[in-house]
């Protein structure tokens, strides 16, 4: 077995590891340090390899796609083995359907709006009873707690037989209403709410109050601002749930103009079988929208996500 | 002052769950009356049925193909919590040092998989997967030299491993967020004073960071099993025609459902498997609660 890079970086990499050892005071933290930060780089790069190789993968010619795991080397990248071709074709050839032709920005769009609708409706919808339940004293709280608790405790996969069979009796099957309502108000969302307004001192509210504030006007203008790094994370967790959601859209949404990316990219898999680098190139759009909200919203996301967790 | 304001101090909480409460009964309340009807009807689509009594039931258990996709489901949420929550709770440790900056990047890159869709993850995979080719291959033959001519999506053997090690990629730094935040709060006098009295890095470990972190790591464990048992979308893509593996290796549980209510329009069906995962969920989370609930008194 010959000896490759990836061995000579681990050799190497234990080498240092043990003149550490050898060439520090038996006290020093130095090389457990090290080592530390050694795994943990290790396991940054395995995370980021496929990312690496996807961004690569998207924009080699379909020619040399199998050629190299990477990049080709400059002089081949110059004479056009890097191209912007996969995405070309992928945005201008239309699919062929009962609609007529659809393109891929048709898709995109779908997605866009259909995941910016949800976040909007779930966020009004989520905060108003998680004020609710941490503001509001009522009959049968605690009893209505506990049933959402249940409620999230069951696999939603058992609802949607049933659900479908009720969307089409309704008539919202092949809509969007029903992929946006039946989850808009959901325990899990009314429970951050609930965590993050909990806090919020009631001698505020009472002021409010006093100064003759309807209730619908001191959840909206004294709350909903002090609750802003909660509704951040909470709008990721929205537009994540339905940018990725695959099942909703596959069985409710039946015209092909209405699918949404998740669909239309499994679908891809067979209409440009081989091409590897044209649903490639499909999967890093769909990655990107999601990736920029995530980058500006992590903080709040991560603080939210932990949360329900850690003090519950 | 409560006769003045009395209409405002017992303001009406219908005001803002409304919307929980209607959206709750008219989508889970009826839909899941209505999944108990349907798992004891026969339905060609979603219109005409037809009472069977247990026949659903009595068919599913008796199905090779559904004991396949459990077994696969159960080998799938075993490695889920016995592989990839002790990795993350690993990373989640060597995070936890002294404050660095450092720490809220690499953080931040481990988590980002996060952001992929399981189907999109499908889709990537399935190509970093091929013979001779495939990135997961090449990796396999630089480390250890084999593995290149492997193909692992379409060897019933190797279709398991293949979804465990995209779950480990996919999932281990999401864990890893909540044991983090978990570490982030054990008071460090205890740890302290448990080196004082002479105990070692394991003894510590043992006895007062995980004692510390259960809380959690019930949470985490149960999640996980929840999430497993509904492992659908992954190996939906991964496998070619997205027919779940070669001799249905790679089937879970929804997969299987999700082939009988909507490929074969038996919803009936489709609502019996449903309860029998959800049975299945409940059964095992309730010996998870009670496994840390016994651990406790000892």
């Amino acid at each position: 077995m010959p000896i490759s890079p990836l061995h000579v970086t681990l050799i190497l990499g234990l080498l240092v590891f043990v003149a550490l050892k050898l060439f520090t005071q038996s006290g020093s933290k130095l090389p457990s340090t090290y080592l530390r930060w050694a795994i943990l780089s290790s396991v940054c790069a395995l995370v980021l390899t496929p990312f690496a190789w996807l961004i690569c993968s998207a924009f080699r010619h379909p020619d040399v796609f199998n050629d190299y795991t990477f990049l080709p080397p400059l002089q081949k990248m110059l004479e056009g083995e890097i191209t912007l071709g996969n995405f070309h074709r992928l945005l201008t050839n239309p699919q062929q359907t009962v609609a007529g032709e659809v393109y891929f920005l048709q898709y995109l769009f779908n997605s866009i709006f259909l995941a910016c609708a949800t976040t909007i409706v779930q966020l009004l919808f989520c905060s108003m009873g998680g004020y609710a339940l941490a503001k509001l004293d009522f009959a049968g709280k605690k009893l209505l707690m506990l049933f959402m608790l249940g409620t999230m405790m069951l696999p939603g996969m058992i609802l949607l037989a049933p659900l479908y069979e009720m969307l089409v009796r309704i008539g919202w099957i092949d809509t969007y209403w029903g992929l946006i309502i039946p989850g808009s108000a959901n325990a899990f969302g009314m429970f951050l709410f609930r965590q993050a307004t909990v806090g919020i001192p009631n001698d505020l509210i009472e002021a409010g109050r006093m100064d003759g504030c309807s209730e619908f006007k001191i959840y909206w203008s004294l709350i909903m601002p002090l609750v802003r790094p909660m509704s951040g994370a909470f709008c990721l967790i929205c537009f994540l749930g339905s940018w990725n959601n695959f099942l909703g859209p596959q069985i409710f949404i039946q015209s092909p103009e209405k699918l949404t990316i998740p669909v239309i990219l499994s679908q891809y898999l067979d209409v440009y079988k081989q091409e590897y680098g044209v649903f490639l190139a499909g999967t890093l759009i769909a990655i990107i929208p999601p990736a920029i909200l995530f980058f500006t919203l992590q903080k709040e996301f991560i603080a939210g996500l932990t949360s329900g967790a850690v003090k519950g | 002052m409560a006769s003045k304001y009395g209409r405002q101090l017992t303001p009406n909480p219908l005001v803002f769950l409304w919307p929980y409460l209607i959206v709750s009964s008219v989508f889970f309340l009826y839909p899941l009356f209505n999944a108990l009807l349907l798992a004891f009807q026969q339905t060609n689509g979603p219109v005409t049925k037809e009472w069977i009594g247990l026949k659903n039931f009595s068919f599913i258990l008796t199905d090779p193909v559904f004991y396949k996709a459990l077994k696969n489901t159960a080998i799938f949420a075993f490695f889920s919590i016995f592989l990839q929550l002790p990795i993350s709770l690993g990373l989640a440790m060597l995070l936890n040092v002294a404050k660095s900056k450092a720490k809220g990047l690499f953080r931040l890159l481990i988590f980002s998989p996060q952001l992929v869709g399981p189907i999109f993850v499908g889709i990537m995979f399935s190509v970093m997967f091929t013979k001779r080719y495939g990135l997961v291959n090449k990796f396999f033959q630089e480390l250890s030299g084999w593995g290149l001519e492997v193909d692992w999506l379409s060897n019933p053997h190797l279709a398991m491993p293949a979804l465990v090690l995209i779950a480990l990629w996919l999932y281990a730094g999401f864990n890893m967020i909540y044991f983090l935040a978990a570490l982030q709060n054990v008071d460090e006098s205890l740890k302290e004073a448990a080196a004082i009295d002479g105990a070692g890095k394991w003894q510590i470990f043992w006895h007062v960071t995980l004692p510390a972190i259960k809380p959690v790591t019930t949470f985490v464990v149960i999640m996980s099993t929840i999430g497993s048992f509904q492992l659908f979308e992954l190996p939906y893509n991964l496998f070619p025609n997205q027919n779940f593996g070669p001799d249905n290796s790679g089937l879970t549980i929804v997969g299987y459902l999700y082939i009988k209510a909507f490929r074969n329009s038996d919803l009936g069906l489709g609502a019996a498997v449903g309860w029998i995962l959800t049975f299945i969920i409940m059964a095992i989370s309730l010996l998870q609660v009670r496994a840390s609930g016994t651990l406790k008194e000892t």
